[in-house]
């Protein structure tokens, strides 16, 4: 085969392999939205779900996921840029450094249910946090940690090391420097890497299954050690435990859309967040 | 630190070792160098020269796994001594690198980042503070009217002479520059070789760079280094016209190098 030939081909095959895929994620986004839009209302999203979730809205489950994506965010961020800081910054460079590493991606790649477990086991046993927000929110924090980590080193390793010697020269210290001279120019790459990370938490059933998620409740959570109805959960159990899982077909994908625009909304907000930090410290 | 007064050594670098983890860099470097003057440190590639410079405001303190034997003097104060204050030493040598690395912020904000660090937030005090070392480093009338600009938009030359005028803006005595010009276009070199003439008024400068010319042109004293040894130190003209050492000539002379 000549080399321009074989160009060719390979050149064919890869733009089939994109749109193959685009093609897929447009049928799914299409037949959700489709069937979804019909459903939402101002009744479906502001009303509380009526005979098992038969009917109604699905106000709860929005709140529900509203409330552990902010305690997710607000227990995992810091913890995660702490870390990552740490192990950028300030960690010595050897085998416990790497060994760090290394756990930290294999953590990543733990199935979510081994979260759940484990979640239930230390926040809602051992802590007698119970099945609550707060249980919920800390499991799903341990789950998006490690992506936060790994990503907001990467982050700060790709501040040029000129910077950092230039601040350090001018007397500063090495806190003075990060502070002023490392993390405000990573902290754009941070912020859009974790949010890309709990914009998918925000979509996980497994580890709110045993951790938070009610079958059904309709009442807003009063405290962090209230149980909450959660968007992905509620779908499963329209799909799958619901006595008439065909009938309230409209309703799931109307939970869908929902929790798609939600994670969509997210997605959205850390490209304005990433816009607006490039603009401002370019270089 | 205690302030000397007028003393004939500004840097007194005495039996200096300096180690990258195994490997030795330099080898008993032992130099004064003279107060408001410049001293030029000279060599091929790799010779230590740079790492020298580094010694001076303890910036090889940053590199892991490195060690340094001896002592070096500033102003009579051991600068490796355990009681030493880091920041304080750093904010009287201060240094220029090769790649110009300005912040990406404003013009005003690089200029006035050290003394921020340093506390200093009055308002009125920052933006004298600016212009003077705008002004000292040549640089003044070209950007006052866009102090505001963000500095990664200034010319090469510009983004140099501006990581200098940041350098004079927490008023050190001692400027380490450390091959300043080598990215820079030949008329931005002339602007920075002509800069580093008139600082030479009030500053001690040490200079390290791989153009003998430039050496020859700015420095009154010359300092030559090989495969981390100090080779030859003497006035300026001297080395480049009567070079003792066989390295010396040679290198000066272009045989290698």
């Amino acid at each position: 085969m000549s080399g321009n030939l074989s160009q060719k081909l390979s050149y064919q095959l890869l733009r089939l392999i994109t749109y193959g895929i685009v093609l897929c994620i447009g049928y799914i986004l299409f037949d959700v939205i489709r069937h979804g839009l019909p459903v939402i209302n101002w009744d479906f999203l502001t009303s509380f779900p009526r005979r098992s979730g038969s009917e109604g809205g699905i106000l709860p489950a929005i709140v529900g996921t509203f409330y552990l994506t902010v305690g997710t965010i607000m227990v995992a961020l810091p913890l995660g840029i702490g870390c990552a800081i740490y192990l950028a910054e300030y960690a010595e460079q050897n085998r416990f450094s790497e060994l760090v590493r290394l756990a930290i991606i294999t953590l990543a790649g733990v199935p979510s249910i081994v979260y759940g477990l484990f979640g239930l086991g230390l926040f809602v046993i051992f802590c007698r946090f119970g099945t609550s927000i707060l249980a919920g929110s800390l499991t799903l924090a341990c789950m998006v940690l490690p992506i936060i980590i790994v990503t907001s080193e990467e982050a700060l390793r790709a501040v040029p090391r000129g910077f950092r010697e230039a601040s350090l020269a001018l007397g500063a210290t090495k806190w003075q420097t990060i502070r002023t001279n490392v993390l405000p120019y990573s902290i754009s790459g941070m912020i859009t890497g974790s949010i890309l990370a709990i914009g998918r938490a925000a979509g996980e059933t497994a580890p709110i299954l045993l951790t938070v998620a009610a079958f059904f409740l309709p009442k807003l959570p009063g405290s962090v050690f209230d149980q909450v109805m959660a968007l992905p959960y509620h779908l499963y159990i329209l799909a799958t435990q619901h006595p008439e899982t065909e009938k309230v077909l409209p309703l799931q994908y109307g939970t869908a859309l929902v929790l798609l625009m939600l994670v969509l909304g997210m997605n959205i907000g850390a490209i304005v967040i990433r816009i607006y930090f490039r603009k401002k410290y370019k270089w | 630190m205690v302030k000397m007064q007028e003393s004939n050594t500004a840097i007194q670098a005495m039996d200096v070792s300096f180690f990258y983890g195994p490997n030795q860099a330099l080898f008993n470097i032992s130099l004064d160098v003279a107060p408001k003057r410049v001293t030029a440190l000279i060599g091929p590639s790799g010779c230590g020269k740079s790492t020298f410079l580094r010694c001076l405001n303890r910036m090889n303190d940053i590199i892991p796994k490195t060690r340094l034997t001896g002592k070096v003097l500033i102003n009579g104060q051991d600068i490796y001594d355990a009681k030493e204050n880091i920041v304080d030493l750093r904010k009287q040598v201060g240094m220029v690198f090769q790649k110009s690395n300005p912040f990406p912020k404003s013009i005003f904000d690089n200029v006035a980042y050290g003394p921020r660090i340093h506390k200093l937030h009055d308002r009125k005090r920052l933006a004298e503070i600016v212009e003077k070392s705008l002004r000292r480093a040549a640089l003044w009338d070209e950007v006052k009217d866009r102090l505001g600009e963000n500095a990664m938009g200034l010319s090469g030359g510009q983004q140099q002479r501006l990581c200098i005028a940041r350098a004079l803006a927490v008023d050190p005595q001692i400027l380490l520059m450390d091959e300043p010009a080598s990215a820079l276009d030949p008329k931005s070199t002339t602007h920075i070789e002509d800069l580093i003439g008139e600082l030479r008024q009030d500053y001690t400068i040490v200079i390290v760079t791989h153009n003998m010319q430039q050496a020859a042109r700015v420095s009154d004293t010359t300092a030559f280094f090989y495969e981390g040894r100090l080779i030859e130190l003497g006035r300026t003209k001297r080395i480049f016209t009567k070079p003792k050492e066989k390295q010396t000539e040679d290198y000066i002379t272009g045989r290698f190098g």
